[in-house]
């Protein structure tokens, strides 16, 4: 600990503190533009000069300069810094009025106006007029991709997009050319980045120079509600800030949430956006001589009525997609279990994860904060760029602070650090495990090894052994012990945990997710599962939020509601229940999906015992209290040594992720002309021009 | 006047045999290793006594800087890095030590090497130095040859030095863009602290010298640091390079004793001013980045680091550069300016935006088209780039307008008012709407 004086003020702050962050500690506020605390420091802006006293007799810049950096007065005084001073005053005026002289005025019709730093400081910090009677810079836009829109003669060359895409997103493909005031920010090629994290530039950006795209001149930031919420793009369970205005989500940011996210999301997270406006399911639809007609909830009701007439219990079903909350799950797994039948399943992809294996078997036991402390990592079968994007870039952090030996068994792609590739399918994994591959070693000798074995490793008919594999080498190197438990498995789908937590699986005698959808039911009530085909016979009803695959082949489709228009509970990848809020209503006759199942049951004879949202998680709480809170409680490391022992010999496959198409993984992505575009540009391919 | 015996530098003309054999004979690697022989610590105390002064421009004290470097070698190398990038307008030094004298830095490389535990030079040479490298790269393959360099040379630390050649960019100069250049990177100054003789070169422990100042040292070592103590004056000690240029009879870049007054340098070496003492017009001491002083100022001072700072300029680089009365003052500050603006990195605000806001102004008052309240503003603009930037250059952009100000505001002043008496001639340009 370091003491010291801050305008006067004595306080004592750890060494490695900053004086920028010691003055905060005192509660002096220092302006700064090209500070950021999760990139490295740069003290190119000025803005945060103060006074140190003994010291030269010119300011410092408090962002730059450690605690510890400070010397004593002469008698043994306390090292002092001042915040207030008039020195400090005519410096940020200075500087200020420096940003400005090329900065163009034209805070009118910028998209940032409302919520610019430089806006923010200029009040606070900056004087009412200007000298400046030169021209004023002008800078070419850039052309940096269709996320992110550059308005470059506003940047004032910051450099934080610089670092963060070279730190944290992995690409070197922004950068500062040329020098003094002809400095610009650019992708020297002018191509688009290929991050998928770029979007978070925008956020970084303390002016209007990188601004959202798809955004650019819909609102001003006073006229939207804010509503604080989930993400389900992934299992990670990013938090975000939902923006709306009326009954339209107008753009999605990113909170701060250390233990998840810290502050960044995906871009799929970001621009998903314009997906929920379009191929909305408004209003229930029956199908009538082979098509679907739009009907009335009654008459959706009813046709579901008369085909449960003649179905016998066992010959129905029930299937859930991968954005469905916790909530309408709980609701429709209560219904199945009222008709008499133990069909249902959630998991789509066919992932050979069980629930009475006990928590820790499917978990991301590690969590997203404990992937800083772990000292060695193995990915089996899973890319987490493209899987959880904001987890791969906590890897990635740790991996910057060095000592972090990297393994992949899988798809040998760019995962944005370097790592140890070691071969691409079972025999691999295999291998490893028999300590004949080196990495092995590297596993051993650390202290916290983790694993991270891919749902798409663990799906398919080999998927059980991959993951005993996988657990009796996480126990074989010491990754699941007291204290420290190094197994993980990376889902991508958000719904995928809640719906194994509370057991949306087939019970005694049920039928799978591959048998229901392949013909073996009758009445298949399917939530929201778009990413299957299900097999002509069976009678569906879709619940569900787009006109996707799903509702395609559905005989009756309920409108529900999208994750924005809901109150849900999601669980995330470590586990984590969080509760995404309602930021919009849904459009037209949808409903939320909780409050649909249950009208629903009450038409079909078998009422579901709860008539209000509080009322179903009391029901939900009652036997599944973990989902009360976001805390993650660790699973039970005798979960993992159980699974272990069920390890045994690995038929020949191949392990990788079965993701596809990262910016079209669900039905809301698929109806976004933005996810549309970046998945075009992803896949390399040219727009032409018809002849 | 400085006597011969008393020469550091005795080839600075190339008159004479540059080869290695030749400088052999002129003294070069004379007892070397019995330097090397009496330790670091004697060699550290000689130069501290020496008072010798980095000729780089700022003046720190030599043999402080080298005792700076950390006593003991640890798991990071040290590295001495030799800044030849001499880019100041006006300055001449280090290009005549490298073409015609490279055997004193050469020598001095492996001294300092040694008093600092390194085996590793570097010599970053400006990009437009093109002989000056290539005269450099003989000189050092000789001693290679020679053993004078390399493993178990005949001076007992073995010792590389490695030629890098920069790419022509004023900043390159700040020792820490310096480093960075050499990295490979970027060539844009750090921020400090942490200080290069903590992290510098690769995070290695580092000493950046000027060429100068490490030429001068093993004469320094033979003769005694009590010897280059005793020419001069208290606190600027020794002998210097001298380079003038501008209206004199003679321009030279000539070894001088420190605190010789400045009507005695022109006289000596340069023939006096062009048209007379009374053509003199103003005086810019030490390099492009110190502040002008008038003639009269100056004819009676000591050129040293205090002498010069009394009169509100600096010693810099010793690039004396001198204007007549035909000097238009005025736009020589402005095309200055323009140096420093198009020499800016442009990596922190005040320096970025403020050379060229500067630069602007300097051009219009150059012609008169500006207003008598501007020239405060100018002021004021140029006290809020100095101290405020990361490394020096947004100061040497500052200073020379300072000097101008303070000394020739009439002069500005005068333009405007004639300007804009003349302002009713200017008849108006009829210009096509487009």
């Amino acid at each position: 600990m370091a003491k010291l004086k801050v305008d006067g003020k004595e306080i004592e702050v750890p060494d490695h503190y900053t004086l920028l962050q010691a003055a905060e500690e005192a509660g002096a506020e220092i302006p700064r533009f090209c500070f950021h605390e999760r990139l490295s420091i740069a003290g190119n802006c000025r803005m945060c000069l103060v006074e140190v006293k003994g010291g030269p007799p010119k300011p410092a810049a408090s962002c730059a300069m450690g605690v510890r950096d400070l010397r004593p007065g002469p008698n043994g005084e306390l090292p002092e810094m001042f915040t207030n001073t008039p020195m400090v005053k005519k410096a940020r005026e200075g500087v200020m009025e420096f940003l400005l002289i090329n900065h163009p005025l034209d805070c009118p019709i910028c998209d940032q106006g409302g919520e610019c730093d430089l806006q923010d400081q200029a009040m606070a910090y900056g004087v009412d007029s200007s000298r400046y009677k030169e021209n004023k810079r002008a800078v070419e836009d850039k052309y940096i991709g269709p996320l992110v829109k550059t308005i470059m003669t506003r940047c004032i060359h910051c450099t934080r997009c610089v670092r963060f895409t070279t730190e944290v997103a992995g690409i070197s493909e922004l950068g500062l050319v040329g020098r003094g005031e002809d400095a610009e920010i650019t992708t020297f090629l002018e191509q688009a980045m290929t991050s998928e994290l770029q979007g978070n530039v925008i956020d970084l950006c303390p002016v209007g120079a990188l601004t959202s795209r798809p955004y650019a001149f819909q609102a001003r930031p006073w006229e939207l509600s804010k509503t604080e919420s989930i993400d389900v793009m992934d299992a990670v369970g990013s938090a975000i800030r939902v923006d709306t205005r009326g009954r339209e989500v107008l753009r999605i940011l990113p909170r701060v949430n250390e233990a998840v996210n810290e502050e960044w999301i995906s871009d799929k997270t970001r621009f998903i956006w314009d997906g929920l406006r379009t191929q909305r399911l408004d209003k229930p639809y029956v199908r009538r001589d082979g098509r679907l007609q739009p009907a009335s909830w009654q008459e959706a009701f009813a046709a579901i009525k008369e085909k449960l007439a003649g179905t016998a219990p066992e010959k129905i079903g029930a299937v859930a997609g991968d954005l469905a909350a916790v909530e309408e799950m709980w609701a429709l797994k209560g219904l199945i279990g009222l008709l008499g039948s133990t069909s249902l399943d959630c998991r789509q992809d066919n992932v050979k994860l069980d629930p009475t294996a006990g928590r820790a078997s499917y978990l991301f036991n590690t969590t997203i904060a404990g992937i800083e402390d772990a000292d060695a990592l193995l990915i089996i079968g899973a890319n987490p760029r493209f899987e959880a994007a904001v987890l791969n870039a906590r890897i990635r952090k740790r991996w910057r602070m060095g000592g972090f030996p990297v393994g992949v068994i899988g798809e040998n792609v760019d995962l944005r650090y370097d790592y140890t590739y070691l071969g691409a399918g079972t025999e691999t994994l295999s291998d490893v495990a028999k300590a004949s591959k080196g990495f092995f070693d590297a596993l051993k000798k650390a202290e916290r090894p983790m694993i991270i074995v891919g749902s798409g490793a663990v799906s398919g008919d080999n998927g059980a052994a991959v993951l005993a594999s996988a657990a009796a080498l996480a126990s074989e190197i010491g990754a699941v012990t007291e204290g420290w438990n190094g197994f993980n498995v990376l889902h991508t789908a958000a719904s995928r945990v809640g719906g194994l937590d509370i057991g949306f699986v087939p019970g005694k005698g049920g039928l799978s997710f591959a048998d229901m959808t392949s013909g073996s039911v009758e009445l298949l009530f399917n939530l929201g599962a778009d990413e299957v085909d299900i097999a002509p016979g069976a009678f569906v009803v879709y619940v569900g939020t787009h006109g996707d695959r799903g509702a395609h082949r559905a005989d009756v489709i309920l409108p529900g509601a999208a994750y924005t228009e809901k109150d849900g509970t999601f669980v995330n990848l470590e586990g984590r229940a969080q509760v995404a809020s309602r930021a919009a209503f849904p459009p037209g006759d949808a409903r939320e999906d909780w409050a649909i199942i249950r009208a629903l049951s009450a038409v079909l004879g078998k009422t579901l015992p709860f008539d209000s949202l509080a009322a179903l998680r009391r029901d939900l709480y009652q036997s599944h209290p973990q989902m009360r809170s976001d805390r993650v409680e660790a699973a039970a490391i005798d979960d993992v040594l159980r699974l272990a022992d069920k390890a045994g010999s690995l038929d020949h496959a191949h392990l990788g992720s079965k993701l596809g198409d990262f910016y079209l993984t669900n039905p809301i992505a698929r109806a976004s002309k933005v996810m549309a575009e970046c998945s075009r540009l992803a896949s390399g391919e040219t727009l032409q021009a018809a002849e | 006047m400085l006597q011969d015996k008393d020469r550091i530098f005795t080839n600075i003309y190339g008159l004479r045999d540059k080869s290695l054999k030749a400088a052999l004979k002129r003294g070069h690697f004379d007892g070397t290793a019995d330097i090397i022989g009496k330790g670091r610590d004697w060699i550290i105390n000689e130069m501290k006594a020496s008072g010798l002064r980095g000729r780089g421009g700022a003046g720190f004290p030599t043999g402080l800087k080298w005792s700076f470097m950390p006593k003991e070698v640890g798991e990071r190398p040290h590295y001495l890095v030799i800044n030849a990038d001499e880019s100041e307008p006006g300055t001449c030094k280090d290009r005549e030590i490298m073409r015609n004298d490279p055997f004193t830095l050469i020598e001095g490389c492996v001294i300092a090497g040694f008093a600092m535990g390194a085996h590793t030079c570097y010599i970053y040479v400006r990009g437009e130095y093109v002989r000056e490298r290539q005269a450099l790269q003989l000189a050092i393959d000789e001693c290679y040859e020679q053993g004078y360099l390399g493993r178990d040379n005949k001076c007992g630390w073995d010792y590389d030095i490695v030629v890098h050649h920069g790419a022509g960019a004023y900043i390159c100069g700040e020792e820490t863009a310096l480093l960075e250049s050499l990295e490979g990177k970027k060539g844009q100054p750090r921020l400090k602290p942490p200080f290069p003789a903590n992290v510098g070169l690769y995070g290695c422990p580092t000493t950046v010298n000027n060429v100068e100042s490490i030429a001068v040292a093993p004469t320094i070592l033979r003769r005694g640091g009590s010897w280059f103590a005793g020419i001069g004056r208290q606190n600027n000690t020794g002998t210097k390079l001298f380079c003038i240029s501008g209206h004199v009879e003679r321009p030279c870049t000539v070894e001088e004793a420190m605190g010789i007054s400045f009507r005695e340098l022109i006289e000596k070496h340069c023939g006096g001013i062009r048209g007379g003492w009374d053509n003199l017009l103003a005086v810019i001491p030490g390099g492009s980045s110190v502040p002008l002083v008038p003639g009269a100022d100056i004819i009676d001072t000591p050129m040293d680091f205090d002498g010069l700072r009394d009169i509100r300029t600096s010693l810099g680089t010793a690039a004396v550069i001198v204007m007549d009365k035909s000097t238009d003052i005025v736009k020589a500050i402005a095309r200055i300016s323009y140096f420093y603006k198009h020499e800016s990195c442009g990596q922190c605000t005040p320096c970025r935006e403020g050379t060229g806001w500067m630069w602007r102004v300097m051009e219009r008052m150059a012609t008169g088209h500006a207003q008598k309240r501007e020239i405060d503003m100018l002021l004021d603009v140029t006290k809020q780039v100095e101290g405020h930037t990361i490394c020096a250059l947004g100061d040497a952009a500052a200073w020379p307008i300072q000097g101008l100000v303070r000394h020739f505001r009439a002069e500005i002043e005068r333009r405007i008012d004639e300007y804009s008496h003349n302002a009713h001639d200017v008849k108006p340009v009829l210009e096509a709407a487009e």
